[in-house]
């Protein structure tokens, strides 16, 4: 199985760690990466501010560089939702067509594609979920808590695979950090209330790890946490099922 | 440029924490009954796709339904106005009140004349128009638009209400004990109701094939109102038909639950025909409905039924209040209705949004809002309606991420400034980091690990 794994530019700058247990985990599984080098981003801030017009460009290399795989990876629920609902190119429009269909955030890909039933890992820690928007209401990783459904959870079924881990419980299960892409500067005041919000649910309930899907989420938290001198950190989730030990 | 926008009202809200947290917690804590309401109907869903599909369907056919509302009611012997704006709409009302010498009206709840600002013109024409729906009364003399279109004064605080009760009704000084505030308003509405001749509602429901329509109140003031009126005038949006009368039960078990998650409301009152020597009168109004129908993207924004659960989860709306969206409708709803209206003036709403999506999930006839507002800042972008400093750093943006070299030298440099320079970034010119620290530097990005520990893929 031909894999490409996409790391979105903010998360190849600032997060390698996440990158690389991504890409750890995938190779663990018998997967055959491969990370296309010039790969930068998916255009998604310059489309969610108005500008897809300008988008162009990115996705053009976007699919110069992920052509000819048979999925594409990333430990991003938002990048990958940009691509799946917008990735166009005049070029080869049946290669962009079978980029947004094989396009994967992580753990949708270890559920539905590797449908891993067990993980060497270990995380001896009481940890929450932050359920980023477009990871759950984009994607469909969880249930959402509006609808009238049936609940279920890609997240919760692997970290339930880590030994040791305590999942705690949220006032507000699935409510929006305020990260927003360019909203968390554009509307900064109610950015940071929501922030700090949603890290108070989660360390009213004892949570000593924020994880999810979403880096960019989990930047703007540990953004807070860290101006406030908090003991919590936040870790993406493909660092805890790739071993987690800390 | 605009004096202030979206972001600036919010920063302002924001000033003071602890009643943003009121705010917020008053407003998630009906977002929770509308949940518990909404769930405890197992075929909520399927409600929701039916109402959806029927709204679809009215719209498609939107000229069809409002003729046959048209010679329904007038077979009713009600009298049909059509209005193609807000003067029109304004006018054909004043008209209705000179021919008759009236000089005051009683009006229930009615987001359609907010939007066309009839108070106000009614006022500069003499004529006093008291609200009588309780929130609406409080805003009405705090001399303030409502800040939500079901909980109009949601922003007050009981304390605040028992000052301007104080002030307007006579109740004691420091009183904000909610049932004697509710008794002065309601002793002060008592007399208007017997008092005024006309009598003006809105409309949640117009049913093409009986010619009636339908008003949910909780405190049943609207059939108050015109009960005791020689003259019932009702104002609503073209798009507020729906086609048969066996449709309104399906609407009726939605609206409510999503709004404040009351199974319906305490009254929704059957309007058909005048009664015996009394007038009932219809104003249809388009005021933009029509344009807002022939753009694709955005026509499904008229399915709305003004139930308010987009107001009610929205994190930026609880965390923002009402009065920073400057719209006669607020919240998510609001900020893809009112770009049609006034794209220049609203083109900041579109943005007050972190597109969560939270406020589709709950909309109770499946309108696509986040969608929406993602497509209407592609339209305000493209209409030239973006702050042109903005324009010039996303062009710039766009072409350093679309050139692989150049992202790899901006991200080192990115990288490098921080590490080494980190006061170039952390200071207060930087939004980010007024309240919140930037990521630690790592040693070195993915992709320069990548080239040391992974040769052979080369």
């Amino acid at each position: 199985m031909k894999v490409a794994l996409f790391i979105p530019c903010y998360v190849d700058q600032f997060f390698p760690n996440a990158a690389i247990a991504t890409l750890q985990l995938l190779e663990k599984y018998g997967c055959d990466v491969t990370y296309p080098k010039n790969q930068t981003c998916c255009g998604q801030p310059m489309a969610n501010s108005g500008y897809a017009h300008l988008t162009g460009g990115c996705d053009r290399n976007f699919v110069d560089n992920f052509k000819g795989f048979d999925y594409i990876v990333a430990p991003s629920g938002s990048c990958v939702l940009h691509v799946k609902d917008h990735l166009h190119d005049e070029r080869f429009p049946e290669e962009a067509a079978k980029i947004r269909a094989t396009t994967y955030e992580l753990v949708t890909f270890l559920t539905d594609v590797l449908k891993v039933e067990s993980f060497d890992a270990s995380f001896p820690h009481k940890v929450g979920i932050h359920q980023s928007c477009h990871g759950l209401r984009g994607l469909k990783l969880a249930q959402m808590s509006e609808l009238t459904a049936a609940p279920f959870s890609k997240p919760v079924h692997l970290l339930n695979m880590v030994s040791g881990i305590e999942l705690i419980d949220l006032g507000r299960v699935d409510e929006c950090c305020g990260f927003g892409g360019t909203f968390c500067v554009a509307e900064e005041a109610v950015s940071v209330k929501m922030g700090k919000d949603r890290v108070a649910d989660h360390t009213l309930h004892g949570a000593e790890y924020i994880t999810g899907v979403d880096m960019s989420c989990l930047m703007h938290m540990e953004g807070l946490l860290h101006r406030d001198n908090s003991a919590v950190k936040v870790i993406h989730i493909a660092e805890i099922l790739n071993g987690g030990v800390r | 440029m605009k004096v202030a926008d979206h972001a600036q009202r919010a920063k302002e809200f924001n000033k003071d924490e602890k009643r943003v947290d009121w705010h917020d917690e008053t407003l998630w804590f009906i977002r929770q009954k509308r949940d518990r309401a909404s769930h405890n109907i197992p075929q909520w869903e399927e409600l929701r796709n039916t109402a959806s599909q029927i709204k679809n369907h009215t719209l498609s056919n939107l000229h069809h339904y409002l003729q046959e509302f048209e010679r329904n009611a007038q077979a009713n012997g009600v009298t049909i106005h059509w209005a193609a704006n807000a003067e029109e709409h304004n006018n054909i009302i004043l008209k209705l009140l000179q021919e008759r010498n009236i000089s005051q009206m009683v009006k229930s709840k009615s987001m359609l004349t907010e939007e066309c600002h009839l108070n106000d013109f009614l006022g500069d024409h003499g004529i006093e128009v008291i609200d009588s729906d309780l929130g609406e009364r409080i805003v009405q003399l705090a001399k303030e638009p409502p800040s939500h279109i079901v909980l109009p004064c949601i922003h007050k605080k009981k304390e605040e209400i028992g000052e301007l009760f104080h002030e307007h009704l006579g109740t004691p000084k420091g009183s904000a004990d909610p049932q004697l505030l509710t008794e002065a308003a309601r002793q002060s509405l008592r007399n208007v109701f017997l008092t005024r001749k006309a009598a003006l509602t809105g409309v949640n429901f117009a049913i093409a094939e009986t010619g009636e329509f339908v008003v949910c109140t909780n405190e049943g003031n609207a059939d108050m109102g015109v009960h005791l009126a020689d003259i019932h005038i009702a104002s609503m949006g073209i798009e507020k038909l729906i086609p048969q009368r066996r449709h309104l039960g399906l609407f009726l078990r939605l609206l409510t639950r999503s709004a404040t998650g009351q199974p319906i409301t305490t009254y929704s009152s059957h309007f058909a025909k005048p009664a015996k020597g009394k007038a009932m009168h219809i104003i249809l109004v388009d005021n933009g409905r029509s344009r807002q129908l022939g753009r694709p993207d955005f026509r499904a924004s008229l399915k709305c039924i003004r139930c308010s659960a987009c107001f009610n989860t929205c994190p930026v709306y609880r965390r923002s209040g009402g009065h920073s969206y400057n719209a006669v409708i607020a919240g998510p709803i609001g900020s893809i209705l009112s770009p049609n209206f006034d794209m220049k003036k609203h083109a900041d709403l579109p943005f007050a949004s972190t597109l969560c999506g939270s406020c589709s999930n709950v909309c109770p006839v499946k309108i696509d809002i986040h969608d929406q507002l993602y497509k209407w800042r592609q339209v305000i972008v493209q209409e030239g309606y973006a702050d042109p400093k903005k324009t010039v750093a996303m062009q710039v943006m766009a072409k350093t991420l679309a050139s692989p070299t150049m992202y790899r030298i901006a991200g080192k440099a990115a990288r490098t400034t921080l590490k080494y320079a980190p006061f170039v970034v952390n200071n207060k010119l930087n939004a980010w980091y007024l309240h919140r620290d930037m990521p630690e530097v790592p040693k070195s990005s993915f992709g320069e690990w990548y080239s040391k520990n992974r040769k052979n893929n080369d």
